[in-house]
């Protein structure tokens, strides 16, 4: 498990291409849902959980054990409260003629 | 045999977390963006689950409780006046997570790290223990724990940019004598000091800026953590989220007419103040302070309406009486808008989602470059809450603080409302030139109340 240079470079570039691709996606985003926007992203990151999940398959002593334990117990947080305050502000958005 | 198929699955996740974006670009798509997200996450984590024995399921179990326990009840009770509080919160939590995980990951791999690992890991806990505490301080100063002000004394750069300095030589320390392990608490805790003394130097008003850089370092961390650990995935959901924030901020500070810098080094409230006492308060100006029933009576001849709010609005919980106002003008046939300056609230978008929240529906949202053109043509434009983002100084007067910054050119209509508690300056310390305007009716008072009285009176004229 070292950090291989071909690694590096592959990652690199998908890193730079989900960039801007991110940049292109969110720059049409609609103005009046940026709030909504900032929850969904900060959900999405919460794949990190993933990485936790990785660690605590292979945990070599209590002190990795406790600080990845910990760091699902934040990032699952995020998940569920991401997902649910963003539908939860999505639904108020109405068009004119169901607002009343 | 799994390796191979967990590979596969984070694809399709990569590939879901990317059509949700496209589809959030737009009211209509945007529930569908969330669910596909949704789906996305639990496709990595349930790859994950079948590709890696989890050794101790119990303590999985737990965290994933306490978790639930936790974000159930945000996710549910939040009201939408503290939705950036929420929003501060989760950096928060998303970046301590991510940093958690690297400091695991250092640990894991002792002593087999090698340096360029290590390297990327290091900047990876820096930024995560920075945004963390960052976003702790946001999440205070928006939730009143702390004032808002910016906390401002002389040097305080050097002594942050000190502070950050030292959290890297003990980085580059630590990548030169990986198995010195006592140096990452150390590295951590100066990252987190600097996160501290950034954000208390910054006010209240700069917090949806400030809350999109926190958003674009808490997606940075996860991209480096992605590096550290070659998953794909997690490169590109934090790429995602960096880009997200950094444009959300670029937006914010050219509303502003700030630079980046500025924003996070200018500490604005205080400076301000210091350098316009004086020459931008003229003397001899009066200012017309009118009753409500003056408002309604003017009310009566106008034929179209805009509102103009401002975080003061949400102070106040106004949006939903703004709203029985407007009704019963566009019951009498009046044609009603919403301008919505992007800074106007604590977070980008706010005010749309108050108003929303309101049931207003969203054809109804006027963003500001729509909405300039149109006051010209507008009988009434009432000012709710809203002070700096409204001031003609700003194309005016080159010797403003304001100046050059794009404001909602509510002047240009043939009356002003603005509704407000008392003649304090806003939040640059700059008196605003529209109060003394001929077409400006001042009211002063709760915005609530007022706008309550309002209706009252509308009703009274039948």
């Amino acid at each position: 498990m070292t950090l291989a240079s071909t690694d590096l470079q592959i990652n690199l570039i998908v890193f730079l291409l989900a960039t801007f691709l991110g940049l292109e996606l969110v720059r049409h985003v609609s103005r009046l849902l940026h709030t909504p926007l900032m929850a969904l992203t900060n959900a999405i990151s919460s794949v990190s959980i993933v990485a936790a999940l990785i660690v605590l398959s292979e945990p070599k002593d209590d002190t990795v054990l406790a600080l990845v334990t910990i760091a699902i117990a934040l990032v699952f947080t995020n998940i569920v409260s991401g997902f649910g305050i963003t539908e939860r502000i999505l639904r108020l958005f109405k068009p004119r003629n169901k607002a009343k | 045999m799994n390796d191979a198929i967990v590979e596969y699955l984070y694809v399709v996740a990569i590939v879901f977390f990317v059509i949700s974006l496209k589809w959030l670009s737009e009211v209509k798509t945007s529930r569908y963006g969330n669910w596909i997200a949704a789906s996305g996450m639990a496709v990595a984590i349930g790859g994950t689950l079948l590709a890696y024995q989890i050794q101790r399921v119990d303590l999985l179990v737990l965290a994933v409780v306490v978790g639930a326990v936790v974000g159930a009840p945000i996710a549910l009770k939040v009201p939408m006046t503290a939705v950036p509080q929420r929003t501060a919160a989760s950096h928060a939590f998303g970046s301590l997570a991510v940093a958690l995980v690297g400091s695991a990951e250092y640990y894991q791999r002792l002593p087999n790290i090698d340096t360029p690992t290590l390297a990327v890991l290091s900047a990876e806990m820096i930024l995560g223990y920075l945004t963390f505490m960052g976003s702790c301080i946001a999440f205070a100063k928006l939730q009143g724990l702390i004032p808002g002000k910016p906390f401002i004394y002389g040097g305080r750069n050097f002594v942050s940019l000190a502070t950050l300095g030292v959290a890297v030589a003990l980085a580059v320390y630590l990548v030169a004598n990986p198995t010195q392990s006592f140096v990452l608490p150390i590295m951590a805790g100066f990252a987190i000091l600097f996160g501290f003394l950034l954000v208390m130097a910054i006010g209240g008003a700069d917090m949806p800026t400030v809350i999109a850089i926190l958003n674009s370092y808490a997606g940075m961390s996860a991209a480096a953590l992605g590096f550290v650990l070659n998953n794909q995935v997690l490169i590109v959901a934090g790429a995602l989220d960096g880009s997200s924030g950094f444009i959300l901020a670029m937006i914010m500070s050219k509303a502003m007419n700030r630079s980046f810098t500025n924003v996070l080094f200018g500490g604005v409230g205080a400076v301000a103040v210091a350098s316009s006492g004086g020459p931008a308060t003229t003397g001899g100006r009066t200012v017309q302070a009118f009753t409500v029933e003056d408002v309604a009576s003017i009310l009566r001849d106008a034929r179209t309406v805009v509102f103009v709010p401002g975080y003061g609005m949400a102070v106040a919980q106004a949006q939903h009486v703004i709203k029985e106002v407007a009704d019963i003008l566009q019951s009498k046939g009046v044609d009603v808008k919403y301008g919505i300056h992007p800074v106007a609230g604590r977070m980008p978008g706010h005010m749309n989602v108050l108003l929303a929240e309101a049931n207003v529906s969203y054809d109804q949202l006027w963003e500001m470059d729509r909405i300039n053109p149109l006051f010209a043509e507008t009988d009434v434009a009432i000012v709710v809450g809203a002070n700096d983002v409204t001031n003609p100084a700003a194309r005016t007067r080159p010797d403003s603080p304001l100046f050059g910054m794009p404001i909602m050119n509510v002047d240009k209509a043939k009356t002003v409302v603005f509704i407000k508690r008392s003649m304090n300056p806003g939040f640059a310390g700059v008196e605003n030139d529209l109060f003394y305007l001929p077409n400006t009716m001042m009211v002063f008072g709760d915005a609530k109340k007022v706008l309550a009285d309002l209706v009252a009176a509308l009703g009274k004229q039948g």
